[in-house]
């Protein structure tokens, strides 16, 4: 154990080492690996703050319970009932409070002077607990189906579209990260290829010496996963600049049209995430690198 | 213990390097093997080493049939060796010091217990003033002493050297037959593949002398 730990302690040394040894190619390999994870980063916060936004303005989703002219005092409290069992917020709104609603708004008292009777019906509005496309319209088609529930109204067609929006966006992003995925795994198949023609020497050397594959094999891994590491929390920050330089403008803009959003730049989980993804993809594009040129020396 | 019964090795291409070669070295024992050039020195010695695999025929070191090992098994094998080329095959990247850590790396012994051992070895050789030198900055003489430095840092059961004086004036190719010899006086069985007249005179008990491939009487 104490042999096993100590050659992936010396491995990882090495890797390091040779990270260091060449700064300028190091930080050159950092820079197209951050690149490369930056745009698939970007995409990810993007949506993630589309989500946000979505989730906010769902969360005041309404639906409108209209009941029948002929609706009495018994159907109200019937309704009350059932509305107050349920999850969410409601709230009564009788048909002479409509009217009244109505007659304040701007070039309707006269229009609603001159009718003979009051034609609006009453009314409850409800703020369902779920607010997920779903669970609104089968929440719709069961307030239809109460007594002298004359009309339930949903616009959710939007929040249908919204997600619908976000799916293609995610989509998009898995398509945009496994071709920059490709790339970077590509990126790293040749740098790591390059190291082992430059240790070549030394790879003959150990293997006569008593060196096993897998220790000839590791610091070229760890070199891998560390580049990828690296290259992913520079992604990351790349990102986050982007976000902060973007964060400004997008308020003034939101800020115009009466809206108070701001966006949220990556947190924890993705800078976490893209040094992971980093490092898994450069480790694989290693061993994949490492496998074949090995083949070669051999 | 090294036991060879009718070994063979021909290369891809059909050169016969060595043809039903038998012999037994016991251990602790110092031997030279010799012949022209391409007589097959390199190539037993390499078959030794388990560097080559023979076409045919057994060879068991320590009771170890080298012929039938599995591949995996072979580095684990070679660990038991101390290997010298003439051409030492150190690494010029690194010092002195970091050349006979390697095969304490290998085995993955501690950092502080691999030193204290590399700095002993270097001690051995005469060379633990240059511990920080690069091997390029060493004399022909010195590369070969920091090549044994590295063969014997892991305390092998058995030297086995190709041609180690071969690129070395007078002096130093006695220098490097004393330490075969100081090595071989605490047990380790010393194989050395050479054609110095100066060793083999010295020794010519232990001369085993290779014609085209073959064993010669």
């Amino acid at each position: 154990m104490m042999a096993w730990l100590s050659q992936h302690r010396a491995a990882l040394a090495r890797a390091f080492g040779r990270l260091l040894a060449a700064p300028l190619g190091t930080l050159l390999a950092l820079l197209v690996i951050g690149i490369a994870l930056t745009l698939p980063g970007l995409g990810w916060v993007l949506l993630d703050n589309l989500r946000e936004i979505g989730r906010e303005v769902s969360a005041v989703q309404q639906i409108s319970v209209f009941m029948n002219l002929d609706a009495g005092k018994k159907d109200i409290a019937e309704i009350e009932g059932r509305l107050r069992s349920a999850d969410g917020k409601w709230r009564f709104v009788s048909r002479e409070e409509a009217l009244k609603r109505l007659q304040a708004s701007e070039g309707m008292a006269e229009i609603v002077a001159s009718l003979p009777r009051n034609p609006l019906p009453d009314a409850f509005i409800v703020e369902p607990a779920r607010s997920d496309p779903e669970a609104l319209e089968v929440l719709r088609k069961e307030l239809a189906g109460w007594p002298k529930v004359a009309h339930v109204q949903l616009d959710s067609a939007w929040v249908k579209r919204f997600d619908a929006f976000l799916r293609l966006g995610r989509l998009a992003l898995w398509i945009l990260a496994g071709v920059f995925a490709a790339g970077l795994v590509a990126a790293t198949f040749n740098m790591i290829r390059l190291q082992v023609v430059a240790q070549a020497a030394e790879i003959e050397v150990a293997r006569m010496i008593g060196a096993t594959d897998a220790f000839i094999r590791r610091p070229f891994y760890y070199y891998g996963a560390l580049q990828g590491v690296l290259g992913g929390l520079l992604g990351g920050g790349l990102v986050a600049a982007i976000f902060a330089l973007l964060g400004g403008p997008v308020g003034d803009l939101v800020a115009l049209y009466g809206g108070n959003f701001a966006l949220h730049g990556p947190g924890l989980l993705h800078f976490a995430s893209l040094a992971g993804a980093g490092g898994l993809l450069g480790w694989l594009g290693a061993q994949l690198s490492v496998s074949l040129s090995l083949r070669k020396l051999d | 213990m090294i036991v060879a019964s009718n070994l063979s090795k021909r290369y891809p291409g059909g050169f016969e390097a060595l043809r039903d070669v038998s012999f037994a070295i016991e251990a602790g024992q110092m031997v030279f093997i010799t012949g022209h050039s391409g007589a097959g020195k390199t190539t037993l010695v390499k078959l030794i080493a388990s560097i080559e695999r023979p076409t045919s025929g057994s060879l068991v070191v320590n009771g170890q049939n080298l012929s039938a090992l599995r591949r995996s098994a072979i580095p684990y094998v070679r660990r038991h060796f101390g290997l010298i080329f003439q051409d030492q095959k150190l690494l010029f990247d690194r010092s002195a010091l970091d050349n006979v850590l390697l095969p304490l790396q290998i085995v993955g012994l501690g950092r502080r217990e691999s030193i204290r051992r590399a700095q002993a070895a270097l001690d051995k050789v005469g060379l633990l003033d240059r511990e920080k030198a690069n091997p390029i900055a060493l004399s022909g003489g010195e590369q070969q002493r920091l090549a044994i430095a590295r063969a014997v840092v892991n305390r092998p059961a058995v030297l086995i050297a190709d041609e180690p004086s071969g690129n070395l004036d007078a002096e130093s190719a006695g220098q490097i037959l004393d330490l075969f010899v100081d090595f071989n006086r605490v047990g380790v069985t010393v194989v050395v593949a050479t054609h110095d007249p100066h060793w083999l005179e010295r020794y010519h008990p232990n001369v085993m002398r290779l014609a085209h491939g073959r064993l010669a009487a």
